[in-house]
């Protein structure tokens, strides 16, 4: 074991898999001798070479159209988004073709892509350096989408994903990329795509999460604790293919459930997850589903901190709901 | 504008100013009949669409010079990153009638399992992409490919299809970007058929040329008479050798027309003269290449007759194997969209059977499906 912040691991996850399968590539804007501007390829270009680690023009379709055509020839690119807030240009090249190929070839053609991009508030980075558009893209068949939001699940889901067969939309939670520190295996293990992980278990309310959210979710169900609430954590960590099994069991053990995620709150994807919720263990519930939620309105600059859900929020929450 | 153009045969089957390529007679008789095939299969294509046998249909007619003389200048292990309307190259790699038919009737033995509608092709056995409709969104792909191919050091070659309207997609000048900067092995060709849909060339770009949109991307472009399958063999040929030697990538601009309307569901009339399809009728590629050939003692006239009858039958027997296959297994709509079913997906299949066996679908009124 090794102490990493979410960043190292994930540079260790690439590192690794680069070094033990030579069709894996890295491209995107300042990925190279920069490093990427988080640093999360930093000495890649070094160790691999210029051929392995691409910096590329600016252009995020660009990027995305050939990485596809790269893993379509036989390797297994993992493209960066420097921001998800800069994904947009290239969502026709996810959504119709990264996504589709397989099932449009009947199988004959796939594209096996990871493609790497920071999401979510929090460093200060107004409108275009703070968004969560993870639900963009869970409503994508044939893409999977998934947050780590631990060093160890940063490097055991990117190792995951990189040898999954199918596209994957791996979002890097920023606002935690360098706070928050724990013990990474060191050498080779994956951890699955579709399993959630049950990070404090409770029995009154279950709190789902994802990203940098966790944290926050983990704060709340301490200072829930204190109020006497037993608060049950659950990080999803891939959001497609969901974990409906472990979400469903502790629903239907605490009969209480709130969704927290940074988007904005409609159509989000706790909106999903409540649905689920609400579909197969409706009878279980001691009171509505809730939503601790961003609001529908553009990532904010100054006021983020107002905008992001908090602990407060989300205690206050589950206050409401034992009360109901 | 003609003079602006490689041109090896004249309008009249006469030599032009460009060199004729070096090609044996086989080679000659190889695209002639490729040519012919892909006119019979335009025509049988579009009949089958009007008398309802399947859904919909996209003409290649008048565009056999661009596409099948363009992919001649490949190796067989080179990518083809192909739109719509360039069914020949399959044709010229081996596809059958056959193959090509069960995908245009989305059958069972449709080798892309009934996704996509009818001419949206993909071969793998013989590197041709699995056809998009969205425009120009093969180009980045292509350029990856040959990306790809120059970082493994493979001898390969990516060539990549798409129209006028083509060159003013994002995913058009961002290849054009990667490619030049990457140098990778790409030939970019532009079958510039005069229309995209309803809207002509001159409302498409102020370019005076697509050729001349290369420079600015830091490679060659090359304007071709694309009618004279000749000079686009040769234009493409110097372009994949460049491509093959490391020397990077070559726009090649293709100048045809669009003798068919956009598809099944367009009507030309609409938005071109009559004068128009004359004036480029007498252009017609495969007469022309055809004449090129008796005069130089290549084909005989009579020969066109028992190739077109050969092929018709070739057609007849594909459409009834065709017409034999019932539609893909219910549960084939469920496959492939991830290499395995997740969960939510099988249970959604599980609802879907259920609902079908106890006769609640008025879906399944279209007819039977296998489960």
């Amino acid at each position: 074991m090794a102490t990493m912040t979410l960043l190292q691991a994930i540079n260790d996850g690439l590192r690794l898999e680069m070094g033990r399968d030579d069709r894996v590539v890295v491209l995107g804007e300042d990925v190279g001798l920069n490093g990427g501007v988080f640093r999360a390829t930093q000495g890649l270009f070094e160790e691999f070479g210029g051929d392995r680690v691409m910096d590329t023009p600016l252009a995020e379709s660009g990027i995305i159209g050939t990485a596809i055509g790269m893993a379509l020839y036989g390797l297994v690119p993992v493209p960066e988004i420097q921001f998800s807030d800069f994904i947009y240009p290239a969502f026709d090249q996810i959504v119709s073709e990264a996504a589709k190929m397989r099932y449009r070839s009947g199988g004959e053609f796939t594209v096996p892509m990871t493609i790497r991009t920071p999401i979510g508030g929090g460093i200060r980075g107004g409108h275009y350096h703070s968004q969560s558009p993870e639900a963009y893209f869970a409503h994508t068949p044939g893409l999977k989408v998934v947050v780590p939001s631990t060093p160890e699940d940063a490097k055991g889901l990117l190792l995951a994903s990189i040898r999954d067969p199918d596209p994957v939309l791996f979002m890097e939670p920023k606002a935690i990329y360098r706070n928050t520190k724990g013990e990474v295996p060191e050498g080779d293990f994956t951890v699955p795509l579709g399993k959630a992980r049950i990070v404090r278990e409770g029995t009154d309310a279950t709190l789902v999460a994802w990203g940098a959210m966790v944290p926050v979710a983990e704060k709340a169900a301490e200072a829930c604790a204190g109020d006497g609430v037993s608060v049950e954590v659950l990080d999803v960590r891939s959001i497609i293919p969901l974990d409906e099994e472990t979400i469903l069991e502790s629903v239907k053990k605490t009969g209480r459930a709130v969704v927290v995620y940074e988007a904005p709150k409609s159509c989000g994807f706790g909106a999903e997850i409540s649905a689920v919720i609400a579909e197969k263990a409706i009878e279980y519930l001691e009171g509505p589903i809730a939503r601790v939620a961003g609001f529908d309105t553009p990532f904010p600059y100054t006021l983020e901190h107002m905008y992001l859900p908090d602990d407060g929020r989300v205690r206050q929450a589950i206050k409401d709901l034992m009360e109901f | 504008m003609t003079s602006e153009m490689l041109q090896v045969i004249a309008e009249d089957g006469a030599p032009s100013h460009t060199e004729a390529p070096e090609l044996s007679r086989d080679q000659l008789r190889t695209i002639y009949r490729t040519m012919l095939a892909t006119r019979e299969l335009d025509e049988r294509g579009l009949k089958l669409q009007r008398q309802g046998r399947i859904g919909f249909y996209l003409s290649s007619k008048g565009q056999e010079a661009a596409h099948i003389g363009s992919a001649f200048a490949l190796n067989p292990e080179d990518w083809v990153f192909q739109s719509y309307r360039d069914p020949g190259i399959l044709l010229l790699r081996g596809i059958t009638f056959e193959e090509m038919l069960h995908q245009c009737y989305g059958n069972a033995k449709d080798n892309t399992r009934g996704r996509q509608m009818p001419v949206h092709y993909s071969f793998k056995k013989v590197n041709c992409n699995s056809i998009s409709s969205p425009i120009g969104t093969q180009i980045v792909q292509a350029v990856g490919a040959a990306m790809a191919a120059k970082i493994r050091k493979d001898p390969i070659v990516a060539m990549t299809y798409f129209g006028d309207g083509g060159t003013s997609s994002n995913d058009f000048h961002t290849g054009m970007n990667f490619a030049g900067v990457y140098a990778s092995p790409c030939v970019f060709v532009c079958e510039n058929n005069g229309w995209a849909i309803s809207c002509p060339v001159d409302g498409q770009t102020a370019s005076t040329t697509m050729a001349a949109k290369a420079e600015a991307y830091g490679m060659p472009g090359v304007r071709v008479d694309g009618n004279d399958v000749l000079a686009v063999y040769r234009a493409a040929k110097e372009a994949v050798d460049r491509a093959r030697a490391g020397k990077g990538p070559t726009l090649l601009e293709l100048v045809t027309f669009r003798m068919g309307a956009h598809s099944s569901s367009d009507d030309d009339s609409r938005y071109r003269s009559e004068e128009m399809m004359e004036l480029w009728g007498r252009k017609d590629p495969l007469a022309r290449f055809r004449q090129f050939l008796v005069r130089g003692g290549f084909w005989e006239e009579g020969e066109d007759e028992e190739l077109r009858q050969s092929v018709q039958s070739e057609l007849q027997a594909a459409i009834e194997a065709a017409e034999k296959e019932g539609p893909p297994p219910l549960s084939s709509m469920f496959d492939d969209v991830f290499e395995e079913r997740t969960a939510t997906l099988e249970e959604q299949w599980d609802a879907l059977r259920q609902a079908y066996e106890q006769g609640s679908v008025s879906g399944a009124n279209v007819g039977e499906f296998p489960l």
